[in-house]
Protein backbone atom coordinates (compact mmCIF):
# COMPACT_ATOMS: atom_id res chain seq x y z
CA UNK A 1 0.00 0.00 0.00
CA UNK A 2 1.48 3.46 -0.81
CA UNK A 3 1.41 5.70 1.73
CA UNK A 4 2.56 9.36 1.57
CA UNK A 5 6.09 10.40 -0.01
CA UNK A 6 8.80 12.74 -0.83
CA UNK A 7 8.06 15.53 0.12
CA UNK A 8 6.55 17.99 -2.95
CA UNK A 9 4.86 19.96 -0.75
CA UNK A 10 6.58 22.93 -2.96
CA UNK A 11 3.43 23.70 -4.66
CA UNK A 12 5.81 25.77 -7.22
CA UNK A 13 6.87 21.65 -8.41
CA UNK A 14 3.19 20.34 -8.05
CA UNK A 15 2.88 22.49 -11.39
CA UNK A 16 5.81 21.60 -12.86
CA UNK A 17 5.45 17.96 -12.18
CA UNK A 18 1.98 17.29 -13.19
CA UNK A 19 2.30 19.59 -16.37
CA UNK A 20 5.52 18.71 -17.44
CA UNK A 21 6.49 14.95 -16.92
CA UNK A 22 3.44 13.21 -16.23
CA UNK A 23 0.75 11.46 -19.27
CA UNK A 24 -0.43 8.34 -16.77
CA UNK A 25 -2.24 6.56 -14.29
CA UNK A 26 -1.92 6.97 -10.40
CA UNK A 27 -3.57 5.63 -7.09
CA UNK A 28 -5.16 7.06 -4.17
CA UNK A 29 -4.21 5.90 -0.66
CA UNK A 30 -7.56 5.59 -0.16
CA UNK A 31 -9.92 2.12 -0.60
CA UNK A 32 -12.56 4.01 -0.15
CA UNK A 33 -11.56 7.22 -1.76
CA UNK A 34 -12.57 6.42 -5.65
CA UNK A 35 -11.24 9.97 -7.29
CA UNK A 36 -7.29 10.33 -7.30
CA UNK A 37 -8.66 14.43 -6.73
CA UNK A 38 -9.19 13.41 -3.36
CA UNK A 39 -6.22 12.20 -2.28
CA UNK A 40 -2.94 14.20 -0.75
CA UNK A 41 -0.86 12.08 -1.37
CA UNK A 42 -0.29 10.77 -4.60
CA UNK A 43 1.84 8.50 -6.91
CA UNK A 44 2.34 8.20 -10.62
CA UNK A 45 3.99 6.08 -12.06
CA UNK A 46 5.63 6.45 -16.08
CA UNK A 47 3.70 4.56 -18.38
CA UNK A 48 6.30 4.68 -20.92
CA UNK A 49 9.15 3.50 -17.80
CA UNK A 50 7.59 2.02 -15.21
CA UNK A 51 10.59 2.04 -13.23
CA UNK A 52 10.24 6.03 -12.73
CA UNK A 53 7.61 6.90 -9.79
CA UNK A 54 6.65 10.39 -9.29
CA UNK A 55 4.88 11.65 -5.63
CA UNK A 56 2.84 14.59 -4.67
CA UNK A 57 2.77 15.18 -1.44
CA UNK A 58 0.36 18.07 -0.54
CA UNK A 59 -0.43 17.38 2.58
CA UNK A 60 1.99 17.77 5.89
CA UNK A 61 2.85 14.15 7.13
CA UNK A 62 3.23 15.10 11.04
CA UNK A 63 6.81 13.93 12.47
CA UNK A 64 4.91 10.62 14.36
CA UNK A 65 3.65 9.75 11.50
CA UNK A 66 7.20 10.14 9.20
CA UNK A 67 9.28 7.07 10.09
CA UNK A 68 6.08 4.98 9.35
CA UNK A 69 5.27 6.63 5.90
CA UNK A 70 9.43 5.93 5.24
CA UNK A 71 9.11 2.34 6.08
CA UNK A 72 5.50 1.44 4.19
CA UNK A 73 7.21 3.60 1.14
CA UNK A 74 10.55 2.03 1.03
CA UNK A 75 9.44 -1.53 2.07
CA UNK A 76 7.65 -1.99 -0.59
CA UNK A 77 10.45 -0.86 -3.16
CA UNK A 78 13.08 -2.38 -4.25
CA UNK A 79 16.29 -0.68 -3.04
CA UNK A 80 19.00 -2.02 -5.49
CA UNK A 81 19.50 0.27 -7.93
CA UNK A 82 17.32 3.62 -6.28
CA UNK A 83 17.47 6.93 -6.70
CA UNK A 84 15.76 9.77 -5.27
CA UNK A 85 15.31 12.80 -5.98
CA UNK A 86 13.26 15.31 -3.11
CA UNK A 87 11.61 18.81 -4.27
CA UNK A 88 10.99 21.09 -1.39
CA UNK A 89 10.38 24.58 -0.91
CA UNK A 90 11.38 26.92 2.19
CA UNK A 91 10.44 30.46 3.25
CA UNK A 92 14.00 32.51 2.77
CA UNK A 93 13.19 33.82 6.53
CA UNK A 94 14.78 29.91 7.62
CA UNK A 95 17.68 31.31 5.89
CA UNK A 96 20.88 31.05 7.77
CA UNK A 97 23.82 33.68 5.91
CA UNK A 98 26.12 36.04 7.27
CA UNK A 99 24.36 39.16 5.19
CA UNK A 100 20.85 39.73 5.82
CA UNK A 101 18.10 37.82 4.14
CA UNK A 102 16.44 40.95 2.94
CA UNK A 103 19.56 41.30 0.19
CA UNK A 104 19.35 38.32 -1.23
CA UNK A 105 17.68 37.69 -4.54
CA UNK A 106 15.70 34.91 -3.64
CA UNK A 107 14.19 31.86 -5.02
CA UNK A 108 17.04 30.39 -5.09
CA UNK A 109 17.85 26.89 -4.79
CA UNK A 110 20.42 24.94 -2.57
CA UNK A 111 20.93 21.17 -2.47
CA UNK A 112 22.15 18.32 -0.33
CA UNK A 113 23.21 14.83 -1.39
CA UNK A 114 23.71 11.32 0.27
CA UNK A 115 27.02 10.00 0.13
CA UNK A 116 25.97 7.46 -2.19
CA UNK A 117 25.11 10.09 -5.03
CA UNK A 118 27.61 11.05 -7.20
CA UNK A 119 26.30 12.79 -10.24
CA UNK A 120 26.35 16.47 -10.54
CA UNK A 121 24.24 18.88 -8.84
CA UNK A 122 22.23 21.44 -10.41
CA UNK A 123 23.27 24.27 -7.46
CA UNK A 124 24.80 24.99 -4.69
CA UNK A 125 24.77 22.75 -1.64
CA UNK A 126 23.18 24.01 1.46
CA UNK A 127 26.39 25.63 4.05
CA UNK A 128 26.01 25.05 7.64
CA UNK A 129 24.90 26.06 9.63
CA UNK A 130 21.41 25.57 7.67
CA UNK A 131 19.43 22.14 8.58
CA UNK A 132 16.44 20.91 6.45
CA UNK A 133 13.36 19.54 8.46
CA UNK A 134 10.48 17.43 8.32
CA UNK A 135 9.50 15.08 5.32
CA UNK A 136 12.44 15.82 2.85
CA UNK A 137 14.75 15.31 6.23
CA UNK A 138 12.93 12.24 7.13
CA UNK A 139 13.61 11.07 3.16
CA UNK A 140 17.00 12.27 3.61
CA UNK A 141 18.26 10.44 6.71
CA UNK A 142 15.64 7.14 5.31
CA UNK A 143 18.65 7.26 2.09
CA UNK A 144 21.67 8.03 3.88
CA UNK A 145 21.27 5.64 6.37
CA UNK A 146 20.67 2.36 4.25
CA UNK A 147 23.08 4.35 1.42
CA UNK A 148 20.74 4.80 -1.26
CA UNK A 149 21.96 7.71 -3.63
CA UNK A 150 19.73 10.76 -3.17
CA UNK A 151 19.00 14.41 -3.48
CA UNK A 152 17.14 17.32 -2.20
CA UNK A 153 16.42 20.36 -4.22
CA UNK A 154 15.18 23.15 -1.52
CA UNK A 155 13.76 26.74 -2.83
CA UNK A 156 14.01 29.33 -0.53
CA UNK A 157 11.18 31.88 -1.48
CA UNK A 158 9.93 34.87 0.26
CA UNK A 159 6.48 34.45 -2.32
CA UNK A 160 3.91 32.37 0.01
CA UNK A 161 1.61 31.80 -3.10
CA UNK A 162 1.74 29.96 -5.70
CA UNK A 163 4.06 32.27 -8.21
CA UNK A 164 5.46 31.59 -11.87
CA UNK A 165 8.91 32.92 -10.07
CA UNK A 166 9.59 30.38 -7.55
CA UNK A 167 7.96 27.71 -9.65
CA UNK A 168 10.63 28.44 -12.41
CA UNK A 169 13.24 28.59 -10.01
CA UNK A 170 13.22 24.75 -10.36
CA UNK A 171 14.01 24.98 -13.86
CA UNK A 172 17.92 24.04 -13.47
CA UNK A 173 16.88 20.75 -12.81
CA UNK A 174 15.51 20.07 -16.11
CA UNK A 175 19.18 19.70 -17.22
CA UNK A 176 19.82 17.20 -14.95
CA UNK A 177 20.13 13.44 -15.95
CA UNK A 178 17.08 12.66 -14.12
CA UNK A 179 14.54 14.74 -15.43
CA UNK A 180 16.03 15.43 -19.14
CA UNK A 181 13.77 12.58 -20.42
CA UNK A 182 10.78 13.33 -18.82
CA UNK A 183 10.23 17.19 -19.35
CA UNK A 184 7.86 18.16 -21.43
CA UNK A 185 7.20 20.70 -23.98
CA UNK A 186 7.96 23.82 -23.45
CA UNK A 187 4.61 25.41 -24.77
CA UNK A 188 2.44 23.27 -22.87
CA UNK A 189 3.90 24.17 -19.49
CA UNK A 190 3.80 27.64 -19.98
CA UNK A 191 -0.21 27.63 -20.85
CA UNK A 192 -0.79 24.91 -17.49
CA UNK A 193 1.39 27.32 -15.15
CA UNK A 194 -0.95 30.14 -16.54
CA UNK A 195 -3.93 28.28 -15.72
CA UNK A 196 -2.69 27.71 -12.49
CA UNK A 197 -2.29 30.89 -11.63
CA UNK A 198 -5.29 32.16 -13.03
CA UNK A 199 -7.34 29.72 -10.39
CA UNK A 200 -5.56 30.75 -7.93
CA UNK A 201 -6.24 34.44 -8.25
CA UNK A 202 -10.04 34.67 -8.08
CA UNK A 203 -9.78 33.16 -4.48
CA UNK A 204 -7.55 36.28 -3.58
CA UNK A 205 -9.75 38.67 -4.67
CA UNK A 206 -11.91 39.77 -1.59
CA UNK A 207 -14.50 42.18 -3.55
CA UNK A 208 -17.60 39.63 -4.89
CA UNK B 1 19.69 1.23 16.39
CA UNK B 2 22.78 1.74 15.23
CA UNK B 3 23.47 1.34 11.70
CA UNK B 4 27.52 1.46 10.60
CA UNK B 5 29.08 3.96 8.14
CA UNK B 6 30.67 1.06 6.36
CA UNK B 7 29.47 -2.23 5.38
CA UNK B 8 30.37 -3.62 2.08
CA UNK B 9 32.85 -6.10 2.24
CA UNK B 10 35.60 -7.12 4.85
CA UNK B 11 34.88 -4.04 6.32
CA UNK B 12 34.73 -5.04 10.57
CA UNK B 13 31.31 -2.94 12.01
CA UNK B 14 32.95 -1.10 15.20
CA UNK B 15 33.76 -2.59 18.15
CA UNK B 16 33.03 -0.92 21.50
CA UNK B 17 33.87 -2.89 24.04
CA UNK B 18 35.00 -1.28 27.40
CA UNK B 19 34.39 2.04 25.84
CA UNK B 20 33.51 4.97 27.39
CA UNK B 21 30.02 5.99 25.66
CA UNK B 22 29.53 9.79 25.88
CA UNK B 23 26.10 11.16 25.34
CA UNK B 24 23.97 14.30 25.63
CA UNK B 25 20.62 14.43 27.54
CA UNK B 26 18.61 16.88 25.11
CA UNK B 27 18.37 19.59 28.28
CA UNK B 28 17.47 23.12 29.23
CA UNK B 29 19.59 25.28 27.57
CA UNK B 30 20.85 22.26 25.12
CA UNK B 31 24.19 22.10 27.46
CA UNK B 32 24.66 18.77 26.82
CA UNK B 33 24.48 18.74 23.49
CA UNK B 34 26.67 21.80 22.46
CA UNK B 35 29.34 20.30 24.94
CA UNK B 36 29.30 16.85 22.92
CA UNK B 37 29.80 19.34 20.00
CA UNK B 38 33.08 20.28 21.55
CA UNK B 39 34.39 17.32 22.54
CA UNK B 40 33.64 15.94 18.82
CA UNK B 41 34.89 19.11 17.03
CA UNK B 42 38.59 19.28 18.98
CA UNK B 43 39.06 15.22 19.40
CA UNK B 44 38.63 15.48 15.33
CA UNK B 45 36.51 11.88 15.86
CA UNK B 46 35.39 10.13 12.95
CA UNK B 47 31.94 9.35 12.23
CA UNK B 48 31.50 5.47 12.46
CA UNK B 49 27.58 4.92 12.32
CA UNK B 50 23.90 6.28 12.38
CA UNK B 51 21.75 5.92 15.62
CA UNK B 52 18.65 5.59 13.55
CA UNK B 53 15.41 5.90 15.19
CA UNK B 54 11.60 6.06 14.99
CA UNK B 55 12.28 8.40 18.42
CA UNK B 56 13.45 11.54 17.20
CA UNK B 57 12.68 14.62 15.12
CA UNK B 58 14.35 14.11 11.40
CA UNK B 59 16.85 16.80 10.58
CA UNK B 60 19.52 17.07 7.98
CA UNK B 61 22.26 19.09 7.00
CA UNK B 62 26.06 19.19 5.66
CA UNK B 63 28.63 18.37 7.83
CA UNK B 64 28.37 20.25 11.30
CA UNK B 65 32.27 19.71 12.02
CA UNK B 66 33.71 20.49 8.74
CA UNK B 67 36.69 22.74 8.25
CA UNK B 68 37.79 22.92 4.64
CA UNK B 69 35.79 22.55 1.41
CA UNK B 70 36.58 18.60 0.88
CA UNK B 71 35.27 17.74 4.41
CA UNK B 72 31.67 20.01 4.16
CA UNK B 73 29.57 17.99 2.14
CA UNK B 74 28.99 15.15 4.05
CA UNK B 75 25.52 14.76 5.06
CA UNK B 76 24.51 14.41 8.76
CA UNK B 77 21.32 13.10 10.13
CA UNK B 78 20.08 13.62 14.03
CA UNK B 79 21.59 10.65 15.88
CA UNK B 80 25.03 9.70 14.86
CA UNK B 81 27.64 8.19 16.65
CA UNK B 82 31.65 9.07 16.86
CA UNK B 83 34.82 7.19 18.06
CA UNK B 84 38.02 7.85 18.92
CA UNK B 85 39.57 4.38 19.67
CA UNK B 86 42.97 5.68 20.72
CA UNK B 87 41.31 7.14 24.21
CA UNK B 88 38.25 4.28 23.85
CA UNK B 89 35.88 6.66 23.83
CA UNK B 90 32.76 6.75 21.69
CA UNK B 91 30.04 9.67 21.36
CA UNK B 92 26.78 9.56 20.74
CA UNK B 93 25.66 13.14 19.16
CA UNK B 94 21.63 14.06 18.93
CA UNK B 95 20.47 16.82 17.60
CA UNK B 96 17.00 16.94 17.38
CA UNK B 97 14.32 17.01 19.90
CA UNK B 98 12.36 13.54 21.42
CA UNK B 99 8.99 12.99 19.71
CA UNK B 100 5.69 12.75 21.66
CA UNK B 101 5.84 9.27 24.01
CA UNK B 102 8.83 8.02 22.38
CA UNK B 103 11.20 8.74 25.53
CA UNK B 104 10.36 5.57 27.24
CA UNK B 105 11.02 3.61 23.60
CA UNK B 106 14.59 5.35 23.09
CA UNK B 107 15.57 5.07 26.85
CA UNK B 108 15.36 0.95 26.08
CA UNK B 109 16.84 1.28 22.87
CA UNK B 110 19.80 2.64 23.66
CA UNK B 111 20.26 1.02 26.74
CA UNK B 112 19.95 -2.38 25.46
CA UNK B 113 22.80 -0.80 22.66
CA UNK B 114 25.01 0.31 25.89
CA UNK B 115 24.21 -3.65 26.46
CA UNK B 116 25.21 -5.20 23.08
CA UNK B 117 28.14 -3.34 22.36
CA UNK B 118 29.98 -4.17 25.93
CA UNK B 119 30.44 -0.58 26.35
CA UNK B 120 32.26 -0.12 29.97
CA UNK B 121 30.43 2.90 31.35
CA UNK B 122 28.18 5.90 29.93
CA UNK B 123 28.69 9.26 31.23
CA UNK B 124 25.18 11.37 30.23
CA UNK B 125 26.06 15.33 29.92
CA UNK B 126 22.92 17.38 31.08
CA UNK B 127 21.36 19.91 32.63
CA UNK B 128 18.87 21.44 34.87
CA UNK B 129 16.71 24.47 35.52
CA UNK B 130 18.38 26.61 37.32
CA UNK B 131 15.58 28.73 38.63
CA UNK B 132 14.52 25.33 40.53
CA UNK B 133 17.70 25.55 42.80
CA UNK B 134 16.66 25.77 46.56
CA UNK B 135 18.58 27.77 48.83
CA UNK B 136 21.65 25.78 49.28
CA UNK B 137 21.65 25.31 46.07
CA UNK B 138 22.60 28.93 44.64
CA UNK B 139 25.35 29.03 46.82
CA UNK B 140 28.82 27.35 45.69
CA UNK B 141 29.22 25.25 42.34
CA UNK B 142 26.52 25.21 39.47
CA UNK B 143 28.09 21.84 38.66
CA UNK B 144 26.62 18.09 40.09
CA UNK B 145 27.48 14.81 39.62
CA UNK B 146 25.42 11.10 39.80
CA UNK B 147 26.68 7.63 39.70
CA UNK B 148 25.09 4.44 39.61
CA UNK B 149 25.37 1.83 42.67
CA UNK B 150 27.91 0.13 39.86
CA UNK B 151 30.08 2.88 38.75
CA UNK B 152 30.33 4.72 42.51
CA UNK B 153 32.39 1.34 43.79
CA UNK B 154 34.86 2.10 40.41
CA UNK B 155 35.54 6.41 40.77
CA UNK B 156 33.26 6.89 43.55
CA UNK B 157 36.37 8.01 45.61
CA UNK B 158 37.86 10.07 42.23
CA UNK B 159 35.07 12.01 42.55
CA UNK B 160 35.64 12.55 46.28
CA UNK B 161 39.32 13.76 45.65
CA UNK B 162 38.21 16.00 42.86
CA UNK B 163 35.88 17.70 45.77
CA UNK B 164 32.70 17.21 43.36
CA UNK B 165 29.26 17.62 44.56
CA UNK B 166 26.93 14.74 44.23
CA UNK B 167 23.25 15.90 42.94
CA UNK B 168 20.89 16.10 46.05
CA UNK B 169 17.35 14.73 46.43
CA UNK B 170 14.74 16.86 47.09
CA UNK B 171 10.99 15.96 49.19
CA UNK B 172 8.64 14.39 47.58
CA UNK B 173 6.37 16.53 49.03
CA UNK B 174 8.15 20.32 49.38
CA UNK B 175 7.10 21.37 52.97
CA UNK B 176 6.29 18.74 54.46
CA UNK B 177 9.73 17.71 56.43
CA UNK B 178 8.99 13.58 56.81
CA UNK B 179 8.63 12.61 53.29
CA UNK B 180 10.58 10.44 51.27
CA UNK B 181 13.52 12.33 49.16
CA UNK B 182 13.73 11.68 45.68
CA UNK B 183 15.84 12.35 42.94
CA UNK B 184 14.47 15.65 40.84
CA UNK B 185 16.03 17.02 37.48
CA UNK B 186 14.08 19.62 35.89
CA UNK B 187 14.37 20.50 32.37
CA UNK B 188 16.72 17.86 32.24
CA UNK B 189 14.65 15.81 29.59
CA UNK B 190 15.26 11.65 30.18
CA UNK B 191 18.35 12.45 32.16
CA UNK B 192 16.27 11.02 35.02
CA UNK B 193 14.46 8.50 33.09
CA UNK B 194 18.13 6.73 31.54
CA UNK B 195 19.60 7.33 35.54
CA UNK B 196 16.77 5.38 37.54
CA UNK B 197 16.72 2.64 34.55
CA UNK B 198 20.38 2.28 34.67
CA UNK B 199 20.35 1.65 38.02
CA UNK B 200 17.98 -1.19 37.95
CA UNK B 201 19.80 -2.55 34.62
CA UNK B 202 23.37 -2.71 36.37
CA UNK B 203 24.93 -0.72 33.67
CA UNK B 204 27.62 1.83 35.18
CA UNK B 205 26.59 5.48 34.31
CA UNK B 206 27.92 8.80 35.50
CA UNK B 207 25.57 12.10 34.57
CA UNK B 208 27.84 15.42 34.69
CA UNK B 209 25.03 18.09 35.47
CA UNK B 210 25.38 22.15 35.22
CA UNK B 211 22.16 24.26 36.31
CA UNK B 212 21.48 27.13 33.41
CA UNK B 213 19.13 29.05 31.84
CA UNK B 214 17.92 28.80 28.54
CA UNK B 215 20.04 31.87 26.70
CA UNK B 216 23.04 31.90 25.45
CA UNK B 217 24.70 28.68 26.67
CA UNK B 218 28.17 28.86 24.99
CA UNK B 219 29.93 29.78 28.41
CA UNK B 220 27.67 26.38 30.08
CA UNK B 221 28.83 23.94 27.54
CA UNK B 222 32.59 25.38 28.23
CA UNK B 223 32.08 25.45 31.78
CA UNK B 224 30.27 21.89 31.40
CA UNK B 225 32.93 20.09 28.89
CA UNK B 226 36.04 21.33 31.41
CA UNK B 227 34.06 19.86 34.62
CA UNK B 228 34.00 16.54 32.12
CA UNK B 229 37.38 17.11 31.54
CA UNK B 230 38.39 17.24 34.95
CA UNK B 231 37.55 13.97 35.25
CA UNK B 232 38.50 11.96 32.17
CA UNK B 233 41.45 14.11 31.08
CA UNK B 234 40.35 14.25 27.42
CA UNK B 235 42.60 17.39 26.51
CA UNK B 236 45.90 18.33 28.45
CA UNK B 237 44.95 21.70 30.29
CA UNK B 238 47.91 24.25 29.75
CA UNK B 239 48.75 26.26 32.71
CA UNK B 240 48.13 29.91 31.25
CA UNK B 241 51.27 32.63 31.60
CA UNK B 242 48.63 34.80 31.66
CA UNK B 243 46.99 34.86 35.08
CA UNK B 244 49.11 31.20 36.43
CA UNK B 245 46.03 29.46 36.40
CA UNK B 246 44.81 26.50 35.00
CA UNK B 247 42.56 27.03 31.75
CA UNK B 248 41.80 24.74 29.18
CA UNK B 249 38.63 26.96 27.53
CA UNK B 250 40.91 27.69 24.63
CA UNK B 251 41.86 24.14 24.16
CA UNK B 252 38.31 23.42 23.11
CA UNK B 253 37.72 23.82 19.28
CA UNK B 254 34.47 25.54 18.15
CA UNK B 255 32.70 23.63 15.50
CA UNK B 256 32.16 25.32 12.18
CA UNK B 257 28.10 24.81 12.58
CA UNK B 258 28.20 27.20 15.65
CA UNK B 259 28.29 30.12 13.55
CA UNK B 260 25.08 32.08 13.12
CA UNK B 261 23.38 30.92 16.64
CA UNK B 262 21.54 34.33 17.35
CA UNK B 263 20.11 35.25 13.44
CA UNK B 264 21.69 36.87 10.44
CA UNK B 265 23.50 39.67 10.07
CA UNK B 266 20.93 42.86 9.47
CA UNK B 267 19.79 44.51 6.88
CA UNK B 268 22.18 47.58 6.21
CA UNK B 269 19.01 49.70 5.50
CA UNK B 270 17.82 49.68 9.38
CA UNK B 271 20.33 52.30 9.86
Amino acid sequence: AFLSSFILDSVCWEVVGVVKLWNEWCRTSSTTNVLPTDSFCLFYRLIADPTVLLCQCSCYVAEDQQFQWLEKVFGSMQKKGLQVTILSTCPVADYKTQESTLTLVSPFLKALKTKEFQEQVCCPLLEQPNIVRDLPAAVLSYCQVWQIPAVLYQCYTDVIKLDTVTIEAFKPLLSSKVLKSLAKDASESTKILKKFLTTSETHNNIYI
Amino acid sequence: MFIPCDRGGDAAAPDFKGFTLLMPAVSVGNVGQLAIDLVISTLDMTKVGYFYTDCLVPMVGNNPYATAEENSTELSINAEVYSLPSKKLVVLQIRSPFIKNKYRSFCETLLSWVKSSKCARVVLLSSSHAYQRDDEQLLGTPLRYLLTPDLEKAVGGRMKELNWKEMEKVAAYPGISDTDKVLHIPGGGITKLLFTESCSEGIQMAVLLKFCSEGDNIPDAFVLVNYLNEWLQLIKSEVSTNNNSTDPSSQWKIPSSWRLLFGNGHPPALF
